[in-house]
């Protein structure tokens, strides 16, 4: 496996008395975002570069403080493993995160995460991917399913592991980000030896949260990936009513409420998708009001039951999980959001310059309607999607592969 | 000797040179202020500013003013204090009062604000795009459940959705005001308005009169400890079921109507005899225990087809612990009443010294509910001195999802606040059963200035919506975020879930 991390991060690197994330924390920009996300229904792998193609040409909508991509079916190894991918700010948090996953977990393999340097890439946290299954006999004594233990394990972790970040948790699948422009952030984590399915992509522009390593997108919990752009105006309630489910609302971000009320919705209140969809993103109360009895009647409950749920504000989000990905608008669609298909893949971005970039001749381009959730289901993965529904081995090639010459440097242009 | 110590509080003064000597000032005055030979003379002492000699008076030539008789300085011992410690000399009594506490508490309200959209979050032009205020009443499930419907879509599991809640276009309701303390046609009045709103008024604890049977589904009725006007037709009428427990402006304390009051109609309504007292015991002799509150509320829900049963308790300290027993004995919403709202009569000392404010109390329980998990199975009306707009959406973001207003409603009905409710001789004809009195409110009238200020009222909450990017008030509701504290203690900022600003 390669171990291409540059040799100032390695072992006991730490940043001593340097305040944690004041890197970023000293200024404020506003502006907006870019994002993706390609499905490819056939179950067909796209190399990652797809996606760094995607974001590339959406460079203006960033402004170098966050890049990322989440990839699916790309650890066709470890189909029945979560995957930790961790980030440390000091060797003292790795050191009581893996106490963590010592004492609560089997872990089958632990490295650092491939990477190379790249010019504009500085100030990287130590990045170590574990893949690890919960200790039978403490899972059982625990009384949660695997997804929830998981679940807790993630909010024990980014609560109480100073200088520890989960940037993801799921089975095949991981997310890549940091802070740096999105194509210098896909090189930087050789995204091109990676193979999957479903890719979506971030290129960020901070707002109300500094730009550091772990608030960079996609935002995660176990398989669930979200990338936004916008502004979630109803955060505060969002979450509040996540945290009477037990959800720890930790990173200061709008965008990881979005993960855990997909996660809450989905996993937990077994929610169709796109009822889901329309619990966060809801219709005006006067096209309840037109809707035949019966569903008038479901779009009442979920309205009134999930209110505190629905997300408000300017967004476009996309979904990313085992077995598909969904994009969202807002309500009133503040934020742009283009799809399009060609053949099995359906691919959405914040441009259609995007789009175009890596489908060259699209089969139909649309612009999302207002709260019309855009649903990608790969073939042979129904709903639900958690369990045992994960690609096979012998589905997919390799993902992983090494790297020759993990020093060097690619210039991004 | 004297008769008495105390000056009169206001000065009654008439310009002559203008004065018509028509005598409607005479006719007008419900307090008896005012003898007519020739011309009118005012006698100061029986004036309470109720302005409704000022506001008729054909020929503007009446003013009232403060009467600033000059008490020696003393910071200990305030004019008021003084005075009522010569009332209290003459008359031996507890002092008795109409509407809220007056006295200068810190209003937090008035301490907190709202946040506001800049460049990433727009706000939303309610001109031009749907801002949604309406409001489901009642106990929720936590999750909604459904099935395929064959035809692809979807319908609710039995049991799964929220068809017992009860609508509300506006997140406002009309505050509990009983028939008897209040005339027949301020209920007629609330109840017209409460129908062109799409929201309820509450029947208080006397009854509901026969002529406001057909708002039914516009109508809270209320289960006090006097049980007046109490019946299974009474039940069934209602859109919903409120026990009262207790009220912002008295707690721990219970009603008393003078059998002035209890003229013909209101002896029906109440089911009690003509020209008694009717007094409302302090503790409901059916609840004694949260198992008796239990087993009423299932009771009235058996008897009524299983319409919403709220409860309403005064705001008091561990208020949080009080609702979550509340919501957990079933009640599907929690009407918290703070210790500034308004009361027909109470006496003094308790309106002004018992209880806690409302903004405390709504904190504490969204709070409280939430970290037991069982914020959804209740909603929560706030109420107790909701002055504006701006006040309904602070209690909202602070976590309430309806609020009531009562005193609002009378002062649109012409009330000026000079807290003589419980004498039964308001000018205004509101909270009086004179006849002679009653009928200056035109029950059409009265409709449509609640409706116009409730309207007015709903526009600015959408307004704020809107300035806060967001265009539906369940995305106000418990989002603290959007508040921040200026010149409040730390201490009560952590209680309220709020920063301070700059933060």
């Amino acid at each position: 496996m390669p171990t291409s991390r540059p040799a100032a991060l390695s072992g006991e690197f730490s940043f001593g008395e340097r305040p944690r994330y004041a890197e970023e924390a000293s200024f404020k920009i506003h502006g907006g975002c870019g994002l993706m996300g390609i499905c490819d229904e056939s179950g067909t792998l796209m190399s990652g570069i797809e996606a760094i193609k995607a974001m590339a040409v959406q460079r203006d909508r960033g402004n170098g403080l966050g890049g990322g991509y989440a990839g699916y079916g790309i650890y066709p190894e470890f189909p029945d493993h979560y995957c930790f991918h961790m980030m440390y700010h000091d060797a003292k948090a790795k050191e009581e995160t893996e106490g963590v996953f010592d004492r609560y977990f089997v872990v089958d393999l632990a490295e650092p995460m491939p990477t190379r340097p790249v010019k504009g890439i500085s100030d990287a946290p130590i990045l170590w991917r574990y893949f690890l299954q919960p200790d039978p006999h403490k899972l059982e004594n625990s009384e949660m399913t695997a997804d929830d233990y998981i679940v807790h394990t993630v909010m024990l972790i980014n609560s109480s592991v100073d200088g520890a970040f989960v940037a993801s948790s799921g089975k095949n699948m991981g997310a890549f980000k940091g802070v740096g422009f999105p194509e210098e952030i896909g090189h930087y984590y050789l995204l091109e030896e990676y193979q999957g399915y479903t890719w979506t992509g971030h290129n960020r522009f901070p707002t109300n949260t500094p730009g550091w390593w772990g608030g960079a997108h996609p935002f995660t919990l176990l398989d669930w990936s979200i990338v936004h752009n916008g502004e979630i105006s109803s955060y505060g309630i969002n979450s509040r009513y996540l945290e009477a489910f037990g959800y720890k609302c930790t990173l200061g971000t709008d965008t990881e409420v979005a993960a855990y009320l997909f996660d809450l919705l989905l996993r937990r209140h077994k929610l169709p998708l796109d009822l889901a969809c329309k619990a966060l993103a809801s219709p005006l109360w006067t096209e309840i009001d037109r809707m035949p009895a019966e569903e008038q009647a479901v779009m009442r409950s979920i309205r009134a039951v999930y209110g505190p749920a629905m997300l408000n504000g300017p967004f476009a989000i996309v979904l990313g999980f085992n077995g598909g990905m969904v994009a969202l608008n807002d309500r009133i669609k503040l934020r742009p959001l283009v799809a399009a298909r060609q053949g099995s893949r359906l691919m959405v971005a914040s441009e259609e310059s995007a789009i175009r970039e890596v489908l060259e001749a699209p089969d139909s381009v649309w612009a999302p309607k207002a709260g019309e959730p855009v649903i990608a289901r790969v073939k042979d993965m129904p709903w639900p999607i958690h369990g045992d529904l994960h690609l096979s081995a012998g589905e997919v090639s390799c993902a992983v592969t090494g790297v020759a010459d993990s020093c060097e440097i690619v210039e991004v242009s | 000797m004297p008769t008495s110590l105390i000056q009169p509080e206001f000065r009654v003064e008439i310009d002559y040179n203008k004065c018509h000597k028509c005598g409607r000032c005479v006719q007008q005055c419900g307090w008896g202020v005012y003898s007519f030979n020739e011309r009118p003379y005012p006698d100061d002492s029986k004036c309470r500013a109720c302005h409704r000699c000022v506001t008729y008076c054909p020929a503007h030539c009446i003013t009232i003013k403060k009467n600033d008789l000059a008490l020696r300085d003393n910071a200990n011992w305030s004019p008021e204090l003084r005075k009522n410690v010569w009332r209290q000399a003459e008359s031996g009594g507890v002092m008795l009062t109409g509407m809220g506490n007056d006295k200068p508490y810190l209003k937090i309200f008035d301490h907190l604000v709202l946040d506001a959209c800049q460049v990433t979050n727009p706000s939303i032009d309610p001109l031009r795009e749907p801002m949604e205020l309406r409001t489901y009443l009642g106990r929720k499930p936590d999750s909604v459940e459904v099935e395929a419907n064959g035809e692809g879509g979807y319908r609710l599991k039995p049991g799964s959705g929220v068809e017992n809640n009860v609508k509300l276009d506006t997140p406002l309701i009309f505050a509990p005001m009983s028939y008897g303390s209040v005339s027949l046609n301020v209920h007629k009045s609330l109840a017209m308005a409460a129908e062109r709103l799409g929201i309820l008024m509450n029947t208080g604890e006397g009854g509901l009169h026969a002529d406001l049977y057909p708002y039914g589904n516009n109508v809270i009725v209320q289960v006090a400890s006097g049980r007046f006007g109490v019946s299974p037709e009474y039940l069934n009428r209602g859109a919903a079921i409120e026990i009262k427990i207790g009220q912002g402006a008295k707690p721990g304390i219970g009603g008393h109507l003078p059998g002035e009051k209890i003229n013909k109609e209101v002896s029906t309504t109440r089911m009690i005899p003509q020209g008694t007292d009717a007094i409302s015991p302090a503790p409901h002799h059916d609840i004694y225990s949260i198992e008796d509150l239990r087993q009423l509320i299932y009771s009235l829900k058996e008897a009524s087809g299983y319409k919403p049963v709220g409860v309403k308790i005064a705001a008091v300290h561990n208020v949080g612990a009080i609702a979550s027993g509340v919501v957990r004995a079933g009640a599907d919403y929690v009407y918290l009443d703070g210790f500034t709202g308004g009361t027909g009569a109470a006496p003094a000392i308790i309106r002004d010294h018992v209880g806690i404010p409302i903004e405390i109390a709504i904190a504490v329980v969204d709070q409280r509910l939430r970290e037991e998990g069982i914020r959804n199975q209740a909603s929560i009306i706030a109420a107790g001195s909701i002055r504006s707009s701006a006040d309904m959406a602070k209690a909202i973001a602070l976590g309430a999802d309806v609020v009531a207003i009562g005193s609002a409603t009378l002062m649109a009905l012409g009330c000026h606040l000079c807290q003589g409710c419980h004498t039964g001789c308001c000018s205004w004809g509101l909270t009086t059963q004179k006849p002679e009195l009653t009928r200056r409110l035109d029950p059409e009238w009265g409709a449509e200035r609640l409706t116009n200020l409730v309207h007015a009222w709903s526009h600015e909450l959408q307004e704020i919506l809107g300035a806060l990017g967001v265009n539906a008030v369940e995305s106000l509701r418990g989002s603290r975020e959007r508040l921040r504290a200026v010149g409040l203690d730390k201490q009560t900022c952590d209680i309220l879930g709020v920063k301070p600003a700059g933060l």
